[in-house]
């Protein structure tokens, strides 16, 4: 019964939401915001990935919230977990094809989530990406030691002074350039890697915080 | 027939964001619900996407030198939906660790036993 | 089209085949699917650096943290009574 009237009320929701989006156009021009980030891009920024400038210079301050976001997301999985004791089911020890397996993987995983941040200005990629590359590395030693672990409290200072460095930055660029992150690093020559003032910069930070972020969700839902 | 084969993605996207919300209004484990929370979520940045396309366009990066910029497609909407993704992680990472303290104070995953929920 | 008309109906039948299931871990590697065909359509639709975000973070990190957290609670779902 409750079934029924849940179904009934969703599409009739549903239907009305079609009216109202109906109107939008699929597959037409673009707006006139997008066409001057498009056309002046390369010129203001230096960057040859046009999302990458959209994210770090034309919309910034968005990416400084979303930074903060992921760091109360952290530290509220922290307090609500402090101090729970529980009995999961064991894990079994692991093969030896696992063992052997994560040994010689990790490196390599590691070396390629830091390729993709910093090449972030120059190919698809960037630094949310390449961070959870990096967890996904740290993931799988885990499950090849459960019983040895990277060091909590080194991460923990990793995290903290990704995004110190991030925010004394911007600050910087306040000082010398006028408005919060502003470019003050010359923008060299296109399609190279030293190119495009901050952006390196701002995405390896970006890079070191959330790989270690991530880490150290993954093992406090592990304990 | 013809009406369904041109609408073909924003019939997937509004599906997915369906299913999701069916899910989290009639299931009654809680871990159920969150699985549709994350459905939501998909579909969501799947809409946002899907309205920046232009018809035989190009991803926005000048990897060349001479690449003409009218026909790329949008890029503020891939920057918003960049930043949601990982927010997503974030509050699902925060409704997980919720619910296993429940689970141990309450030995139980059934929202009815929970709290007396009757609807 | 004819290519991504199947992924999007092999889509959407998977979100319904997870709502369906009784067991909690099959349910959850379903999911994974579906955030998985997800990012082969950002692929077709033009947008790279959306699509390598949802490969990595929705795909693998989100199954890995929901079966960390069913190790730690029930594996099935109850059976309900009468409505």
């Amino acid at each position: 019964m409750k079934k029924i009237i849940s179904f009934v009320l969703l599409v009739i929701i549903f239907i009305g939401i079609y009216f109202a989006v109906s109107q939008i156009p699929y597959g037409k021009d673009k707006m006139s915001v997008s066409k001057h980030y498009l056309n002046n891009g390369v010129k203001e920024n230096g960057a040859s990935n046009i999302v990458t400038s959209v994210v770090l210079n034309y919309r910034g301050f968005d990416t400084l919230g979303e930074l903060t976001i992921l760091f109360i997301g952290a530290i509220g999985l922290g307090v609500v977990l402090f101090g729970f004791e529980t009995k999961g089911k064991d894990i079994k020890s692991p093969s030896l094809i696992l063992n052997a397996g994560s040994t010689f993987l990790f490196p390599f995983i590691l070396l390629f989530g830091i390729y993709i941040f910093i090449h972030g200005h120059l190919s698809p990629g960037g630094g949310f990406q390449g961070g959870a590359v990096i967890a996904s590395g740290f993931l799988i030693s885990y499950l090849g030691y459960p019983k040895k672990r990277i060091s909590e409290k080194g991460i923990h200072i990793v995290e903290s002074l990704g995004g110190t460095l991030f925010i004394l930055i911007g600050l910087l660029g306040l000082l010398l350039g006028g408005y919060f992150l502003s470019n003050i690093l010359p923008k060299g020559t296109v399609n190279t890697l030293v190119s495009g003032g901050i952006i390196p910069l701002l995405y390896v930070l970006i890079g070191i915080k959330v790989g270690a972020e991530l880490a150290g969700i993954i093992y406090k839902l592990m304990e | 027939m013809d009406f369904l084969y041109h609408n073909i993605h924003f019939i997937g996207a509004f599906g997915l964001m369906f299913i999701g919300l069916y899910m989290i209004a009639v299931k009654k484990n809680l871990i159920k619900k969150i699985i549709g929370l994350g459905f939501v979520e998909t579909g969501i940045n799947l809409f946002l996407i899907i309205i920046g396309y232009i018809k035989n366009g190009t991803a926005p990066i000048f990897s060349k030198a001479g690449l003409d910029p009218a026909r790329m497609v949008d890029p503020v909407p891939q920057a918003l939906v960049l930043t949601a993704i990982v927010i997503n992680v974030a509050i699902l990472a925060l409704a997980l660790g919720l619910a296993i303290r429940l689970y141990g104070h309450y030995k139980t995953l059934n929202v009815e036993k929970i709290r007396g929920l009757k609807w | 089209m004819i290519f991504i008309t199947l992924l999007i109906i092999i889509m959407l039948i998977g979100a319904i085949v997870s709502c369906i299931l009784k067991d909690l871990l099959s349910a959850v590697i379903v999911g994974g699917a579906v955030s998985l065909i997800a990012a082969i359509l950002f692929y077709y639709l033009q947008a790279p650096d959306v699509a390598m975000a949802e490969a990595s973070i929705g795909a693998a990190l989100t199954t890995a943290i929901f079966v960390f957290a069913i190790n730690k609670t029930k594996r099935l779902e109850e059976n309900e009574e009468n409505n």
